[in-house]
């Protein structure tokens, strides 16, 4: 039933991009994702396609998985396509009705769909290769100079992990609640939309009062022991960047930089 | 000289209506008075609502007392600035195994309070091995605690606190929500701790069995303490116990009953041993 | 009136890495009026038997019957058989929900159909016989101790008047007291309504107390099926699953090893009482 929902898609495995900082493959991720607008031909494509591919023959996760993201965007990638098709001017190939199909239209919508296609297989590399744990840590140190104008980095992180090893636990949760209220008679399938609302009444308050239970516990748990925030505090498992991360730079912004010659020489 | 003092302790509730003015006002600590010994194993009894927890959660300053004092280690625990020295001198394990845990990996949440202490990373590692080792839990520092059974859950948690190196464990009832086998996983782990390590031990619970090879029991009813003595002394006044909503183990029962139907057997029987001999003389 | 299991087998992710047998071959009639135990450890697979009673969860292969009627037959009205089998499961948190007890506790019989005034009606009649004072009707439910929000549990599933009554570990956190008092109550209720009650427990002192007949679930089987006494004899069999009989048990055995004539099938206290008394009278030590 409902526990079967994973959060955080990580596939876990022994490779290069694995052990790579997630610092370097959050930033890594940032730079494909520019250079994926800043590719514009078919060579440009190809340079990112190689690179894509390369990416994750290394990081051993099977393909498979790494298409899986692409089914949740495969309705905003049909509009995309459809609508870039019909509504953009040009050179008219086809015309059925007040639909015209053009060529500049054809070409812009393959555009957006590659963009589109990279953008998640990229992140999805990311998130497949990082365990959820990492990419808050790796967050909180990338954001740190956000400290600077009083944004509270460190506690946002920690909410952040908070949520993710409560997550599958109020999952569990509501699976038990359900399960008590149908005991009870109740019925969280039928009836219309107004009708459906008021049932879930009786799943969502236990949940609820569970929820602020259980934060009001983990809170006192917390301060038991020592924790006041983030002043001089210690990591167990400080971010540090080892050789191979230099080497990922340096390949991240040879990449980049072949993307912006791309652009400027007008390949 | 005793770890944990407290002197004409009292402790108030109160419930504030919707403009702030107190409503009703309920005393759940009532005039305690505790000495408890270094290295000792303590165990506090008490029915639900006793006030017990309440007592707890005093002895590390998670509230603090309407009135009277208490001391940890000798340090005043209304004293703010000695506060994080108080939370790390007597650390507590709680009654949920699942809210008291933090990380997502068991060794990243043993290194917890190290962190949040300030304790060099070097050192954490070497702490939360340590902590792992003395409560059994090596085997799972890579795991995730939603997957480990209630005890596990709770050997971590302890695992959390003896990673901040204190001197006192306080423990509310940490076996309420476990299965016998978790339950017996748990106090083996705890009176470990206290003979191989000397660490103080104050058990809060309401199942009978566990307290018996304590140094000393008090229990709580109506947030005083009404009884205060060796198991031995306890689990003899049966009919004194049931007025405090507890009961005693099924084996001081039947020598109670024995004892009372006049075979010449002595109250405060505690093990099946101790009656067999006794019978079988 | 009775549940029939035939041949039930539930697997959690069938065909996956991650198959789990929780429940293999279980075969299992339970008549009228019983009542019954069901004891194992965490992981036994006794939480996923007490859900096919009530068609929370569907077996992966074999029948249930209710009446002599398959209840997961096509037409078969599910929703009726929950009223019929009530389970009560081991936290009243995962229930209450209303702003007072007495509304709480109609929200069963009002799924039945039944109106306002009707279902308080059996409200009122539930409450008063899980032993809750009316004073505490329009009490928030939040607010009640450990053990009466647990009565409150129970009476929202007895409201609904079913022939059969499954509890999931009634009186987890509760102190001896309370747990005395909640279990009393229970045994009240079976007599005084007649109802079918299946308790499942991990005490085993409770289970020698008031049940009639055991079963002992282990690894998804049911692998003893008997009156608690003939049960409990197989201790060191209970013992190797993790389990233990009653501590009367252990020491009446241990009497019996050092000569003591005594019944080594007593598991209670009282048993165990009359048992040793006697057994010293004809040794002549209790001479007095």
């Amino acid at each position: 039933m409902i526990r079967d929902i994973t959060i955080g898609q990580y596939y876990p495995a022994d490779s290069l991009i694995h052990k790579l900082d997630p610092r370097t493959k959050l930033l890594g991720t940032l730079m494909f994702i520019v250079s994926v607008f800043a590719f514009h031909t078919f060579w440009g494509y190809l340079v990112a396609t190689v690179f894509l591919g390369s990416v994750i023959l290394i990081s051993k996760v099977p393909v498979k998985f790494i298409f899986k993201g692409l089914k949740a965007i495969f309705v905003l990638l049909l509009f995309t396509i459809v609508f870039n098709i019909i509504l953009t001017p040009g050179e008219v190939l086809w015309r059925w009705g007040f639909i015209k199909v053009t060529k500049e239209g054809l070409v812009l919508a393959g555009r957006m769909a590659i963009r589109l296609i990279y953008l998640v297989i990229g992140s999805s590399i990311m998130t497949l290769t990082t365990t959820p744990n990492q990419l808050t840590d790796g967050l909180e140190r990338q954001l740190r100079p956000l400290n600077k104008i009083h944004v509270p980095v460190h506690e946002i992180a920690m909410m952040m992990s908070i949520a993710l090893r409560f997550i599958p636990i109020l999952l569990e949760e509501t699976d038990k609640i359900m399960k008590a209220q149908i005991a009870r008679g109740a019925d969280f399938e039928n009836g219309n939309l107004i009708q459906k609302a008021k049932n879930m009444v009786p799943l969502l308050v236990p949940l609820f009062i569970s929820a602020f239970r259980r934060a009001n516990d983990l809170a006192m748990a917390m301060e038991a022991r020592c924790y006041h925030g983030g002043d001089d505090r210690t990591q167990m498992k400080p971010l540090k960047y080892a050789g191979r991360d230099y080497a990922a730079y340096g390949i991240l912004t040879g990449y980049l930089a072949i993307a912006i010659l791309f652009r400027v020489v007008g390949i | 000289m005793g770890i944990i003092k407290a002197f004409k302790l009292g402790f108030d509730y109160f419930k504030y209506d919707e403009d702030g003015n107190v409503q009703e006002m309920q005393r759940a600590v009532d005039d305690i008075n505790l000495d408890i010994e270094a290295g000792s194993f303590v165990a506090i009894l008490g029915h639900n609502g006793s006030g017990k927890s309440t007592l707890a959660k005093q002895l590390n300053a998670l509230l603090l007392p309407s009135e009277g004092t208490i001391w940890v280690d000798d340090m005043d625990t209304s004293k703010e600035q000695e506060l994080w020295k108080i939370r790390q001198k007597a650390g507590m394990v709680f009654q949920n195994p699942d809210n008291q845990i933090i990380g997502t990996v068991v060794e990243e949440d043993v290194g917890f309070g190290p962190e949040n202490m300030g304790v060099p990373t070097e050192d954490i590692w070497k702490r939360v091995g340590d902590s792992l080792r003395k409560t059994g839990m090596t085997a799972y520092r890579h795991h995730s605690p939603n997957k480990l059974s209630g005890g596990q859950k709770q050997r971590v948690a302890i695992a959390g606190v003896m990673a901040m190196r204190p001197q006192c464990i306080v423990l509310d009832e940490p076996t309420a929500m476990l299965d016998p086998n978790g339950r017996h996983e748990v106090l083996e782990a705890v009176s470990e701790l206290n003979k191989k390590e000397n660490v103080t031990v104050i058990l809060i619970t309401h199942y009978m069995e566990e307290v018996i090879h304590a140094d000393k029991v008090y229990v709580m009813d109506s947030g005083k303490i009404v009884m205060q003595g060796t198991p031995r002394e306890i689990f003899s006044q049966v009919e004194r116990l049931k007025e405090y909503r507890l009961d005693v183990p099924q084996v001081t029962l039947l020598a109670h009953e024995l004892h009372e139907a006049g075979v010449d057997i002595p109250e405060g029987i505690l093990t099946t041993e101790e009656l067999v001999s006794a019978l079988c003389q | 009136m009775s549940i029939e299991l035939k041949n039930v087998t539930y697997t959690y992710s069938p065909e996956t890495a991650y198959e789990i047998h929780a429940l293999k071959n279980i075969n299992l009639v339970i008549p009228d009026g019983q009542f019954m135990g069901i004891i194992g450890h965490t992981g036994s697979g006794k939480s996923t038997l007490i859900q096919h009673f009530n068609a929370l969860i569907r077996p992966t292969s074999g029948t249930i019957l209710y009446n002599g009627e398959d209840i997961w037959e096509e037409k078969y009205d599910r929703r009726k058989l929950r009223s019929e089998v009530g389970l009560v499961f081991q936290y009243p948190e995962h229930q209450l929900f209303e702003s007072d007890v007495l509304s709480d506790v109609c929200f069963g019989p009002m799924n039945q159909g039944l109106s306002r005034e009707e279902a308080e009606k059996e409200a009122r009649k539930a409450l008063a016989h899980v032993g809750f004072k009316e004073e505490y009707f329009s009490k928030s439910p939040f607010e009640l101790s450990g053990g009466q929000k647990k009565r409150v549990a129970i009476a929202g599933v007895l409201a609904m008047n079913p022939k059969i009554l499954i509890l999931d570990e009634p009186t987890a956190g509760l102190d001896p007291k309370g747990r005395d008092d909640i279990l009393d109550q229970i045994q009240l209720l079976h007599k005084m309504r007649g109802i079918t009650i299946i308790l499942v427990s991990h005490s085993m002192e409770d289970i020698a107390k008031y049940v009639e007949r055991l079963v002992v679930m282990n690894h998804g089987e049911a692998v003893f099926d008997d009156t608690p006494r003939k049960v409990f004899s197989h201790y060191q069999e209970l013992e190797k699953m993790g389990l233990a009989a009653p501590q009367i048990t252990y020491i009446m055995h241990a009497l019996k090893e050092k000569g003591l004539d005594v019944d080594v099938n007593a598991i209670t206290v009282e048993e165990a009482k009359d048992s040793i008394l006697k057994a010293l009278k004809k040794g002549g030590k209790a001479d007095d």
